[in-house]
């Protein structure tokens, strides 16, 4: 019985295997535009969110003191963040500013909203090297 | 011990006001017999923020109210204060009366220019019937003041059809905005300034307010005059011109020509040198000793209020930073350039005056 089962799994993966057109490392032109398009569209999101979307409780936004999300060195994280007493993520500080200038209740680190505020916190800095824990 | 005298105990007292102070304040060596040896206060950029009711964004508030505190324990007294724009946030007339309403703690003349965000909500309608005229001049002990209001745009824009005023404010309010539009002084005010300055002599110092820097910084924040040349070729017959500007929340200064310029740090929050994006260029004059970088644990860290001194007839911006070392940016007679009296030497400046 079992032996019939693994065997039935096995033609199935098989045949999986032969008519799937992709294969894992084996991806087109057309696919790394659609995934590119995908992050731009978080981005947008997230450019939003920063310019006074997070619908803040006193209605103080992210842009306000970081035009372009400038001065918030997304390159430098994880760093030890003296105030906190330990090193912090980027998400972590994002919800610092969350509860303080911003007044407002901070984010799940992997919801959609910190997703997107990270998506264009990092776009703006694309092509600044890594310098992780960098003061 | 010798129980105090009264004497005694007010100059005591007087020393640990002046120590809770920044020290410079009573520090002021004015020239001797010098008609123009006198000092104004410069506050700027409060943001007052209305969020309903009777709610305001309490650490801008907070922001004015200490620069207002102060402000009124300078010793010398100020012979004026200067706002320099940017009360308001959105431009509301709760924002400006409730900014307004903090400002009347100072003690003494208080003189206004119009920033951006005090004006776009309905072209300055409030802020006028508040404070008058948005330009205009004035002679104080030999020195020519003048104000303008350089932050107007192009007509076509300001005047197209908007649903609301608040609209076109909150386009103006994105100091990011792609679609922004540069700020300018214009026509009308240039030929004013033009005879205004006609009778003028030309060894009287001339000291000219304006919201954004008159000199052209980056575009895309807006530190920047769209007609800053043209402003600056009325100026340049003069001997000594000091424009004194708000908008940029940093400290800035340059010099071209006759004329210098120094900006004012905001009571309500930084803003990053625009080298910070890294995606664009940015012309930061080369003379600029950037302020420290922000903690933003301290609210109030990377704002604050200057006093002018006016003893050489150049404006001295003495700049008090919450605790942060105050810093002294004034005219070098020999350079012929404002300088930092302490970090201007690149062997001098310290970490935290490094951005990036």
């Amino acid at each position: 019985m079992n032996t019939k089962i693994a065997l039935l799994t096995l033609n199935i993966l098989s045949a999986l295997l032969i008519t799937a057109p992709i294969k894992a490392d084996n991806f087109s032109e057309n696919d790394v535009i659609r995934w590119q398009n995908e992050y731009m569209s978080v981005v947008t999101d997230g450019e939003k969110l920063f310019h006074g979307g997070l619908k803040s409780k006193n209605t103080v936004s992210c842009d306000q003191c970081h035009p372009n999300a400038s001065n918030i060195h997304p390159e430098t994280y994880p760093k030890f963040q003296q105030q906190l007493g330990k090193v912090a993520l980027l998400g972590e500080m994002i919800n610092w500013c969350i509860m303080n200038p911003l007044e407002s209740e901070p984010l799940a680190l992997n919801s959609k909203d910190m997703v997107a505020l990270q998506s264009y916190i990092h776009y703006e800095r694309r092509g600044v090297p890594l310098a992780p824990g960098k003061h | 011990m010798k129980p105090f005298n009264r004497r005694e105990f007010l100059k005591r007292s007087a020393v640990v006001a002046a120590g809770t102070l920044p020290l410079s304040l009573v520090e002021v060596a004015f020239g001797k017999n010098n008609a123009q040896n006198f000092t104004f206060a410069y506050i700027s950029d409060s943001h007052i923020t209305h969020i309903k009711g009777k709610e305001f964004v309490r650490n801008w508030d907070r922001g004015l109210m200490r620069a207002v505190a102060e402000t009124n324990l300078l010793d010398p007294k100020p012979d004026f204060v200067f706002y320099g724009g940017d009360i308001a946030q959105l431009g509301k007339p709760e924002e400006i009366d409730h900014g307004l309403e903090i400002l009347s703690g100072l003690s003494g003349k208080t003189h206004y220019v119009m920033g951006e965000h005090d004006y776009y909500n309905d072209l300055g309608d409030y802020w006028q019937k508040q404070l008058g005229a948005d330009h205009y001049s004035f002679d104080h002990k030999g020195v020519h003041f003048i104000v303008l209001n350089s932050i107007l745009t192009y007509e076509k824009w300001m005047y197209q059809k908007w649903d609301k005023g608040m609209d076109r404010m909150k386009q103006m309010a994105r100091l990011d905005n792609p679609h922004g539009q540069p700020f300018m002084v214009g026509d009308a005010q240039r030929a004013w300034l033009k005879k205004d300055l006609a009778k003028i002599d030309k060894d009287t110092p001339i000291v000219v307010f304006s919201h954004s820097p008159l000199q052209k910084i980056y575009k895309g924040w807006n530190f920047w005059t769209e007609d800053a040349e043209q402003v600056q070729a009325l100026l340049q017959d003069f001997n000594k011109v000091s424009v004194l500007y708000g908008h940029v929340h940093q400290i800035q200064y340059n010099q071209i020509g006759n004329i210098s310029f120094n900006s004012a740090m905001a009571t309500a929050w930084p803003w990053p040198y625009p080298k910070a994006y890294t995606q664009v260029a940015s012309y930061m004059p080369k003379l600029t000793v950037e302020m420290n970088r922000a903690d933003p644990f301290f609210e109030r860290d990377a704002t604050g209020w200057q006093f002018i001194n006016m003893d050489t007839g150049n404006a001295d911006l003495h700049y008090l930073l919450p605790d942060n070392a105050n810093r002294v940016v004034a005219f070098d007679k020999q350079a012929g350039h404002p300088a930092d009296t302490q970090f201007q030497d690149v062997s001098k400046r310290i970490p935290p005056q490094s951005h990036y």
